[in-house]
Parts: C-alpha cells; structure tokens; sequence
C-alpha cells in the first residue's frame, strides 16, 4: 500500500516534469523559428524528438517479467491507467478525422462523439470492475475460462485478430499520411519509420511500456489539439475556453447560413448562381454518362480524339498558352477506359451535386428534403450510435488496459479517468468544426481570388482533395459552392487559420502521430499477446518456460507489424469505415458472450459458441454484401448502412448465446463459483466474518 | 468459497443500480436523439437543444454515470464488507 503510493506519487512527478519539458521544448522551437530555421527542419526535429522520447521510454521499461509483460505488473494507478486508455483509445480517426467529420456532416458527425465516449458507460457498468477482479491477460482468457475448453478461446483470438487488424490498418494509414506530409519523406518509408518505433516500445517492454509511453503520448497530443483551438476561440468571441464559447459562434453560423441559402441578398443571389452553374454540369456529366453506356468503348474513342483534335486546333491557329494548357490538360485527364470513366465521372457527378444542392445548417439533425430522407439518417445515426459504444465496450485492445489497475475499486475510478481524459477531446472536436466554419463563412467566402488568406493557397498547392477553391462564376469573389474542403484539413490547418506560428503545425502534427502511435502499439500488443499466450501458451505448449512465451510474444510482434505495414502499403481504402467495421465486428463478436458470462450463470460452452459465431458471421456477411468495396451490392436491410452492420450482428450474438445455453446443460458447479468470483471484490467475506 | 446471502444482497443493489444508469444512459443517449428534430426549437445556453445534448450533455451525463457508479460501488463494497481490502 505504501509503497503502492509512493510510486503514484514518484510518477506525478515525473508527468509533471515532462510535461514542463514538452512545454518548454515547444517554446525553444518558437525561439528557432524566429531565428529563421526553415519549417522543414523544425519539423523533422519535431517528430523526431517525439519519437525518440517513445523509443526511449520504451528502453526504460524493458522487461522479462511475465505479469509485467502482459498486464504492466498491475500497478497502474487509476489516474495514469486512464490516460493512457484515452491515448490507446483516440486514434488518428479521431485526432484527425473527427473535427473534420463534424464540419462536414453537422450534428449528422456527432453520432462519433456520442458513440465514442458513450461506450465507457457499458465499459464500467458491464466490464471493467469484473474483468479486473478475474485477472487473467486478455480477453480470451476469460471466454476461455468462464465457457471451458479451447472452443470459447479460438473464437475469441479469432475475433480478436480481426477487429484488431482491421483497427490497426487504418491507424499505419494515418500515420504514413502524417509522417509523409510533414517530413516528405515516401508514403511507405513514412509508414516502416512509424512502425520502427512502435516496435521498440511494445517490443522491449510490453504493456508495460506501452503504458508508459501512452501516458506521454496522451500529454503531447492533448495539449496539441487545444493550443490552436484555444486560440482560435480567444480570436472570434475573446473567451479562452471554446467549449463555452461557440454557442455564440454557432449562432452566428446558422445566421450565415440562412443569408447564403436566400437569392435575395446579393450573398445568396451569387451563391445561387455558381450552383445553377453546378447543376448545368451535372446534367452535362449526366449525359456524358448515359452515352458511355449506350456507346460503350466507341464513344470514348470518339470523345477522346474529338479532344485531341481541338488540341491541335487550338496550336494550328496559336491560341493563349493557357487555352491550349486547359485543353491538353482535358485530354490527359481523360480516362483511360470504361470502368476508369464510369468511376471518375460518378465521382464528379456527386461532387457537384453536394456543392450544388443548399448549405444544410449546421446545427439541423436530420437535414433532408423529404421525410423518408430525413427518417433514414436519424435511424442510420442511432444505428451507428449503437454500434460504436457497444463496440468499445468489446474492443480488446481497450478491456486489456483494466488487468492492469491495482484493485478492482481503481478500476471502476480508471474507467472515469478515461472518460473524462477522452471527452477533453470529445468536447473541443465540435467546437472547433464550428469555429472553422465561422471563419470559412464570414472571412474566406467574400473575399476576393486575387487576396485569398495565405492558408487557403497554401493548402491548395499541396493537394487538391484538402483545398479546393476554383472561381467557378468568374466573378472573382469567393462563393462557398466553390470551396471544396477535406474533412482532414480542419485539424491540420487550424494552427494557420488561427495565424499561429508553424512551431504549432509541427506540434499538431505531432500530436496526431502520437495519436496514431499510441493505438497502433495497443492493438499489435493485443493481436501478438492473443497469439502468443492463448495460442502458443494455453492451447499448444502449456508447459512452456517463461523465457520462451517471452521470445515467442516478440517474434510474432515482429510478423504481425510486417503483414500490417504490407497490407497499409496496399492502400485498402476509407479509413472511416475501416474503424467503424472494427467496431461493428468487436460488438458482435465479444459484447454478449462478455457480458453474459458475467450477468448470466446459465450461459455456456454451447451458447458462447452459438452466440460468437452468428452474432460475427452475420456482421461479416452483412458487410460483405453491402460494402461497394467488395461489389456484391445487395439491397440494405432496412436502409442501414454496412458500417452499422453490429445492429444486426449484436442481437443476433445475444439471441444465440440464450438459445444455445438454454438448449444444452448448465456449466458445472467449478464455472459457476468462477462467476461469483468475479462478481464480488471480495469472496472471503461471508463465513470469515460472520463467525467472528 | 460460497456465495452467502450478503453476497446475494450486493448483487441485487448492484444490478438494480446498474439498471437505473442504463435507462439514465438510454434516455440520454438513444430517446433525445430520436426526438432530434422535434426538440430543435429548445435552446441551451445559445446551443439548440439536441446539438447540446449530443455535444456536450450527453457527455457530461456519461461522465456522472461512471464517476456516480464508482463511487457509490465502493460504497456498497463496504456496506456489505465485500470490500477488497475487508
């Protein structure tokens, strides 16, 4: 006990220290800048100090101790266990992605604020006390356990593996984006750089460098994502505190918003127009497009020669340079073939058609022009709801954390550090999308081509999907319908929308690759821990010397960041979904055999399986089915999106968990006093005390 | 070991507080979002009211929930003496 808290004590001051350093490193770096070293250098002195502090933290807690290894000795204080939860929890999706998310969609985008913050309240109230009393490793050792035989473990593992890679994927995607666009180092040495270092911290030390690390990941990318915020918030209304703050802003937006949508102010006269001019596009891809199916390859010849031939018009009779620039440019746009065509024209057909149908306001749930629209989103938004907190009340890589807390009492208390070190984040992301917004609307739109602010132009020269504006009505003033904007952006240009120095984007920067780090060495802890202990360790070689599960655990780290970093260099695609499938897969899979297990003495071997397996094949099924990216395009189950598929998979898991257990036999007595062993802090209690 | 009638007792307080959250958290979280649009024209502190409530209120509601049942578990761990450190 005592020395418990000294070691509490002795790590608040180490965090409070460090977290002076960061401070302190940052405002030496302010003084470089001003100093004249150039931004590229300040960067890469950036990531690379955070990553070395990683690595070396990493080195510092090197360990051979099993309990250690795994569970971080169990003795991480509530406070500490819950940052860094909240740093294993936040990814790049929600560090990068979610401000962006939530300027683009409105209160549509506040499904992932709920969803992800929600789900902690299934965490303390079904999981974390129980699973910490139990104190095992990982969560297949309590299907394993609870449900007997290797049947419950295998599926688990399984099941573990999967949503944990698929997690993991989007999370070396996000970091080779990063790493890439602030150092201009190559996408795929971007991604082994980021994995080296991951590597070296879960490598030497396990959970219980990772630990360690998290906690100063979660300090840098915290004060990373409100510094710029913060200042923007002091910037528009004077109020420090942003959370506050944008209600007033929020006001000003919506009032925005209604005179840009109105064609009798001279505003929305010029906005209406640029969206005629949209609309005329649209029709024109349109036709386009049913050409190419009635016309087929003949018609893409033609179009494609009637291309060229103006080309050599245009320098037959020595037309402006940047006549003959567009109409070349035209030409080697054009696709190559059909399916190249049919993509690219949709993509742009649905391009205008956003930027051409009216502004929804911000703040309207459910914006539709017609109620079966308006029905769909609100049920999609609980769907997805649903879905994304009972997904993390079942992602592995977040019940591992609480088998490290000292007491199941510390447990309970971690779950509310971690709420509360998540929602800082969660509070500010809709702040700051409306704070973005107020300046889009009042200072970018308006302004004239020929003065845009330098972010704007700045950003656009660097890529086109993040900052698009193009004077479509060639009026020279800035109309909303001609910006185009990246939901990534908003986190990343914040600092220079907020006319910060660019010591701050280097330190957003750096916050999300803490962001993105610390998730990643999370799940590949877990997917080389469900492989290595339950695998190797409860099911081939019970016998195994401690140096050997150890070595083994290392080895397969090694393999999994391998595969990872190949199928991350393959592209696969929409980060969003990629985590949202993650969640949908997690729910179905572990929430009602978990959950069960614990509330429900019944439940058995039969049931666990029944309900594991129908609750992930239908999930899987749905997805594949669904999800353009596999092309079987079925027709959606009651218009609920493939992201959502866990509001199937979920209750199908609980239907078959009930149907199986009660169609087989009761778990023997030995299962039985196991539940009430994990219901109850202390067992000892009753006939102890009661003689005494 | 076996579960005593002390140990039966805890468990009912336990589920009936943990049923009472959930509804809490149910009502927060699933009911206002349905009533999204109906409950637009409500206002919050310059927010509309669903836009608070999914943006913050929610929020905050979790963070009570969980902090209210850590708090009062460690109460009842007591009160029944199945405390971990009884």
């Amino acid at each position: 006990m005592a020395a418990q808290s000294q070691f509490t004590s002795q790590l608040k001051r180490y965090y409070s220290l460090y977290t002076g350093g960061v401070i302190g490193f940052v405002v030496l770096l302010s003084i470089l800048e001003q100093m004249g070293v150039p931004n590229q250098t300040l960067g890469y002195i950036f990531l690379g100090v955070t990553v070395s502090l990683y690595a070396g933290i990493g080195i510092l807690s090197k360990t051979s101790d099993v309990s250690e290894y795994y569970v971080a000795g169990r003795r991480v204080p509530a406070l500490f266990n819950g940052m860094a939860t909240a740093a294993d929890w936040m990814s790049a999706a929600s560090f990068i992605g979610l401000a962006g998310t939530l300027y683009i969609s409105g209160y549509d985008g506040l499904a992932f604020v709920m969803g992800w913050t929600g789900g902690y309240c299934l965490v303390a109230l079904f999981l974390a006390p129980y699973l910490r009393k139990f104190g095992q490793y990982t969560v297949p050792d309590f299907l394993g356990a609870r449900y007997g035989g290797d049947g419950p473990r295998m599926i688990g593992v399984f099941a573990a593996i999967l949503c944990s890679f698929t997690y993991v994927i989007a999370q070396i995607y996000g970091l080779g984006l990063i790493v890439s666009r602030f150092t201009g180092m190559d996408f795929g040495v971007g991604v082994f750089v980021g994995l080296g270092s991951i590597l070296f911290c879960s490598f030497l030390g396990g959970m219980r460098a990772v630990t360690w690390t998290q906690v100063s990941q979660y300090v840098i990318l915290i004060v990373a994502y409100m510094i710029p915020v913060i200042w923007l918030s002091v910037k528009h209304t004077g109020n420090p505190v942003p959370q506050i703050a944008y209600g007033y802003v929020l006001e000003q937006v919506t009032a925005r918003e209604k005179v840009l949508n109105d064609a009798d102010t001279p505003d929305g006269a010029r906005e209406a127009e640029v969206r005629g001019i949209l609309k005329q596009r649209q029709t024109d891809t349109e036709a386009r497009l049913r050409a190419l199916d009635a016309g087929g390859e003949d018609y893409l010849a033609a179009e494609r020669s009637r291309l060229a031939a103006q080309v050599a018009e245009l320098r037959k009779r020595h037309a402006a340079d940047a006549e003959i620039a567009d109409a070349e440019q035209a030409l080697n746009a054009f696709p190559k073939d059909m399916a190249a065509a049919n993509n690219v024209w949709h993509a742009e057909l649905e391009a205008d058609r956003l930027r051409s149908s009216p502004i929804a306001a911000h703040a309207e749930p459910y914006a539709g022009p017609d109620e079966e629209t308006r029905d769909n989103k609100r049920k999609n938004f609980l769907a997805l709801v649903f879905c994304l907190m009972v997904g993390t009340a079942a992602l592995p890589h977040i019940l591992m954390r609480f088998y490290t807390t000292t007491s199941v009492k510390e447990a309970r208390l971690s779950v509310f550090w971690s709420l509360l070190f998540i929602s800082l984040l969660y509070l500010t992301a809709p702040a700051l999308a409306v704070l973005a917004k107020y300046d889009v609307y009042t200072l970018l739109v308006g302004s004239s081509f020929s003065e845009l602010p330098s972010w704007v132009s700045a950003w656009a020269s660097v890529d086109k999907a993040l900052m698009n504006v193009s004077d479509i009505n060639r009026d020279g003033i800035v109309q909303l319908a001609e910006v185009t904007i990246g939901g990534d952006l908003i986190v990343l240009a914040t600092p220079e929308i907020a006319g910060l120095p660019y010591v701050v984007t280097a330190l957003v920067a750096a916050g999300g690759l803490a962001a993105a780090l610390s998730t990643a060495d999370g799940l590949m802890l877990t997917i080389a821990n469900a492989l290595s202990h339950d695998v190797y360790y409860k099911m081939i070689d019970p016998k195994a010397p401690t140096g050997r599960r150890l070595a083994i655990s290392k080895g397969l780290l090694l393999v999994v960041a391998v595969c990872a970093a190949y199928v991350t260099s393959l592209k696969p695609g929409d980060i969003l979904f990629m985590v949202g499938a993650a969640f949908s897969l997690a729910g179905s899979a572990f929430f009602p055999a978990l959950v069960l297990g614990i509330f429900w003495k019944r439940a058995n071997k039969a049931g666990a399986i029944a309900g594991m397996v129908s609750g992930l094949s239908v999930c899987m099924i749905y997805m594949y089915i669904t999800y353009p990216f596999f092309g079987v395009n079925a027709p959606l189950w009651w218009d609920i999106n493939p992201i959502s598929a866990g509001i199937f998979g979920i209750p199908v898991g609980f239907v078959g968990v009930i149907i199986g257990s009660v169609l087989s036999r009761p778990p023997t007595a030995k299962v039985q006093a196991l539940v009430d062993y994990v219901r109850y802090p202390n067992m000892a209690g009753d006939e102890g005390r009661s003689a005494s | 070991m076996q579960a005593g009638e002390r140990h039966r007792r805890y468990w009912r307080s336990n589920l009936r507080m943990t049923g009472v959250l959930l509804a809490i958290w149910f009502v927060a979280t699933f009911v206002v979002s349905w009533f999204a649009r109906e409950l637009q024209t409500l206002t919050v502190l310059g927010f509309p009211f669903p836009f608070f409530m999914a943006a913050q209120g929610a929020l905050l509601i979790y963070l009570l929930l969980v902090a209210f049942y850590a708090w009062r578990m460690g109460k009842l761990d007591e009160e029944y003496g199945v405390g971990e450190d009884a």
